[in-house]
């Protein structure tokens, strides 16, 4: 019980040290490297609540793909690297000021809060032994949830084409098949007799 | 178990750490993008933390839902800070106000 403790205050104490940062760091690139610190201790953190399949899609998904996209773009745009505290000073205070006050919103939250038992016991599945976490959620999210699924599809179809039709780049002078082009070429129009006379070019 | 609260505790501090990223900003956008995530991971949290102390998997479900948002909003973000560069060789917040409409 007590390795559970310290390994959640491990995980817990180096996410928020490199979720600092990532926002305080001079180097993009080490910021995304920060990034993907911060999401390795967070699924290390899932996988002490039980959400194994949510800890291995946070790994596969965002470590996998999100981060190291984020990775080319900042490689590939090759910003100068300026750190955050030499223009911290004039945006210090309005930050300053909404971060106190979300901050001590949520501890309000969570001080005074109090759990409500009658509401979700009827839902108690998480509780069954005899499945894993990763059956679970495939029992719920493929029959209630179906909707749900169908539209997270839909949302990723979205931004795909929205992400190629924004950085799909046309030059007049690349070579593309044109299968009309193709289709409708024919012995007639491709096949010329030339009577020339000998010596000259075309 | 450990209480509850230390995993609320833990997903508003780094909300607010998103936050600061978002305003205290002002060079580069991919920070800005990042710290969306940050703040997206810190919701993902809650749920999941109230997924486990409530018995309902249906924050682990919607976590899942958060989860395709997030990466769908980075490809979009990302490809509009692709073209935005290649149109002004420059990625500071603060040229932004010159954008027209």
């Amino acid at each position: 019980m007590i390795v559970v403790n310290l390994l959640f205050y491990l995980f817990s104490f180096i996410m928020i040290a490199s979720a600092f940062m990532v926002i305080l760091s001079r180097n993009p690139v080490h910021s995304v490297l920060f990034l993907i610190l911060c999401f390795f201790n967070s699924a290390g953190i899932f996988l002490i609540l039980g959400a194994e399949f949510l800890a291995f899609i946070l790994v596969i998904v965002y470590v996998g793909a999100v981060a190291v996209l984020f990775l080319f773009v900042v490689m590939m745009l090759d910003v100068e690297f300026k750190s955050i505290s030499s223009t911290v000073i004039s945006y210090l205070p309005i930050g300053m000021t909404i971060g106190v006050i979300v901050l001590a919103e949520l501890m309000l939250v969570l001080f005074t809060w109090k759990r409500d038992y009658s509401v979700t016991d009827n839902l108690s599945i998480t509780s069954d032994k005899q499945y894993s976490n990763t059956e679970i959620i495939g029992l719920v999210l493929y029959t209630d949830n179906i909707l749900f699924f169908q539209l997270a599809g839909l949302i990723l179809l979205a931004s795909m084409i929205g992400a190629i039709v924004l950085t799909v780049n046309h030059r007049p002078s690349a070579k593309r098949q044109d299968i009309n082009k193709q289709v409708e070429r024919d012995a007639e129009n491709s096949i010329k007799n030339i009577d020339m006379k000998p010596g000259s070019g075309i | 178990m450990i209480a509850i609260n230390n995993y609320l505790a833990l997903a508003s501090i780094l909300f607010v750490i998103g936050i600061f990223g978002v305003f205290l900003n002002k060079k580069n956008i991919i920070i800005i993008l990042m710290s969306i995530e940050l703040m997206l991971l810190a919701v993902n949290i809650n749920f999941v933390a109230f997924s486990t102390y409530l018995n309902d998997i249906m924050g682990q479900v919607f976590s899942l839902l958060v989860l395709t948002v997030a990466a769908a909003e980075a490809a979009i973000g990302l490809a509009i800070l692709v073209i935005y560069f290649r149109n002004k060789g420059s990625i500071a917040v603060e040229d932004i106000t010159e954008m027209k409409g």
